[in-house]
């Protein structure tokens, strides 16, 4: 399929691939360090506490895949990682920013490393495919006007949308809103990509092209932290999988141990529950 | 008694027709700022900012123009300034529209979907970033013709500045009326003549709102 991304400026050998593809660009953090830390951070909707102490290190270049039941808190631990939801306790750091709710101008320098994909697109719909790409990098990072349609061009051709520069979000189908909302996220030059369950708003036949352009980010070295209900991808793409259960990382390991060797109860039927 | 032809009478409204107009337009150029002022405001999500507005907008929704009208003429008269109706009309007005409008824009703001939001939030854009080019822009589009529809309410409105004294076109009407003894004549005219006024604006509106549809493909 055409939606398939040019693998070609990846370099197998290098100990970092994203230093040499010049689409992505990279994070002031070393390879090997933590890009997310997130400690003991407890989340409450009034009184009913969501998230409820979670530890959790994501390391650069790695990609995490996030399972767990409905309303574990799944969202909301992503949510937090940029802002989108505030969190009564516990720290948080992005790439060396430290999470501070009541700046808001170290919320905006946190939000330029983080890119977020979200389950509904949210494509600006008032907005052609190129200027959605384009609009934060020049608000934000005041690129320049031809240097950012140069970026935007050569991201959309990295998703597969080249010719869809001058569309609007409502004439595409809902794969290709989703390949564009990773084009505009990727444009701010984050450190590390949120999604959450971007493949679960699409008709069965479009979640392939979304999955395969989150893999050659993967493949790429981009680091990933992805809420999933696909787990054939999450096994195949994640280094990590981590079980969410009422709020709480209930067990987390390299996916051969959790899908072939779960421990706990919650776990196992967990995964039983999705053979029915 | 002196003779007045037809051309007289309808001459007469049209000139009082123009402050009709111009005081439609104040109250709508004056009341729109404001309106949108206090609709930042309350989007700013200052709760404090919130209650202030949202009584402002109560108060004004839940009393009549009229008594606005008389509170503010003989009000402003009270603190020893010299007042003239043509002012009280145009502050009362003002204030009138903008309670209304500022309430009828924040619904077109709440019509846009939440994800709109976030999706510009997570791009690390300002708030006022976020405003200017993801939200009004949409809300925009929502608000036509629900604001139309209250120009022509504040049009429709005006005709009771004549109560404070103000000539417009309905008292000037009343006035011609009672010189000429044609009451139904020259009420006749005076329907007319809002009619006249308010229609096109409808025709615009529906036409801006087409050309605000096909501005999003
Ligand atoms: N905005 C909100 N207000 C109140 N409760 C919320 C809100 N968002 C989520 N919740 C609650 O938090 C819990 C976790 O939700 P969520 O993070 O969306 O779970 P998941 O993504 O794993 O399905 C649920 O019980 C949900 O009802
Ligand atoms: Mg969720």
């Amino acid at each position: 399929m055409s939606a398939s991304a040019d693998p070609s400026g990846t370099d197998p050998s290098g100990a970092d691939p994203s230093a040499a593809n010049p689409v992505l660009v990279s994070p002031h953090t070393e390879v090997g360090a933590p890009i997310v830390r997130i400690t003991a951070l407890r989340k409450s909707f009034g009184t009913n506490e969501v998230l409820k102490g979670i530890d959790l290190d994501v390391m650069r270049g790695e990609v995490v895949a996030v399972i767990g039941k409905s309303g574990s808190g799944k969202s909301t631990l992503l949510r937090c990682i940029n802002g989108l939801e505030v969190f009564q306790e516990g720290s948080l750091s992005v790439d060396g920013k430290p999470l501070l709710h009541d700046s808001a101008l170290a919320m905006r320098e946190l939000r330029q490393r983080v890119g977020m994909i979200f389950q509904s697109f949210n494509l600006f719909p008032h907005l052609s495919v190129g200027r959605n790409v384009m609009l934060a990098p020049r608000l934000v990072k005041k690129r320049r006007a031809d240097e950012n349609e140069a970026r935007a061009r050569q991201l959309l051709a990295r998703v597969g949308l080249a010719e869809k520069f001058d569309a609007m979000p409502d004439q595409l189908s809902g794969g290709q809103q989703q390949r564009v909302a990773i084009a505009r996220a990727l444009a701010m030059d984050p450190a590390v990509m949120l999604c959450d369950e971007i493949t679960s708003a699409l008709d069965p036949e479009l979640v392939g092209e979304v999955l395969r352009v989150v893999e050659s980010l993967a493949e790429d070295g981009m680091t990933l932290l992805m809420v999933t209900h696909e787990m054939g991808f999450a096994r195949k793409v994640a280094d990590r999988i981590i079980f969410m259960d009422r709020g709480r990382v209930h067990e987390s390991g390299p996916p051969d141990k959790i899908f072939g060797h779960p421990e706990t109860p919650e776990l196992k039927q967990f995964l039983s529950s999705l053979h029915d | 008694m002196v003779d007045f032809t037809l051309w007289d009478i309808l001459r007469n409204l049209l000139l009082a027709a123009r402050w009709t107009i111009v005081l439609s337009l104040i109250a709508f150029i004056g009341g729109g700022v404001m309106g949108l002022v206090l609709l930042v405001l309350r989007l700013g999500r200052n709760r404090f900012a919130d209650m202030v507005i949202g009584g402002y907008v109560q108060l004004f929704q839940g009393t009549p123009l009229l008594m606005q009208l008389f509170l503010l003429y003989f009000g402003i008269a009270l603190f020893g300034v010299d007042t003239s109706p043509w002012v009280a009309a145009c502050m009362a007005l003002t204030l009138y529209t903008s309670a209304y409008l500022t309430e009828i824009w924040r619904g077109c703001v709440e019509a846009v979907p939440r994800g709109q939001w976030e999706a510009s939030a997570s791009l690390a854009l300002s708030f006022g970033q976020q405003l200017s080019h993801i939200i009004l822009p949409q809300a925009l589009k929502i608000a036509v013709p629900p604001t139309v529809g209250f120009l022509v309410q504040v049009i429709k409105g005006t005709a009771l500045a004549s109560v404070i004294g103000f000539v417009e076109l309905t008292k000037a009407g009343g006035m011609i009326a009672n010189a000429t003894y044609e009451p139904l004549l020259v009420y006749g005219f005076v329907a007319l003549i809002y009619f006249a006024i308010c229609f096109p604006i409808s025709l615009v509106a529906g036409s801006l709102e087409r050309k605000l549809h096909v501005g999003q493909r």
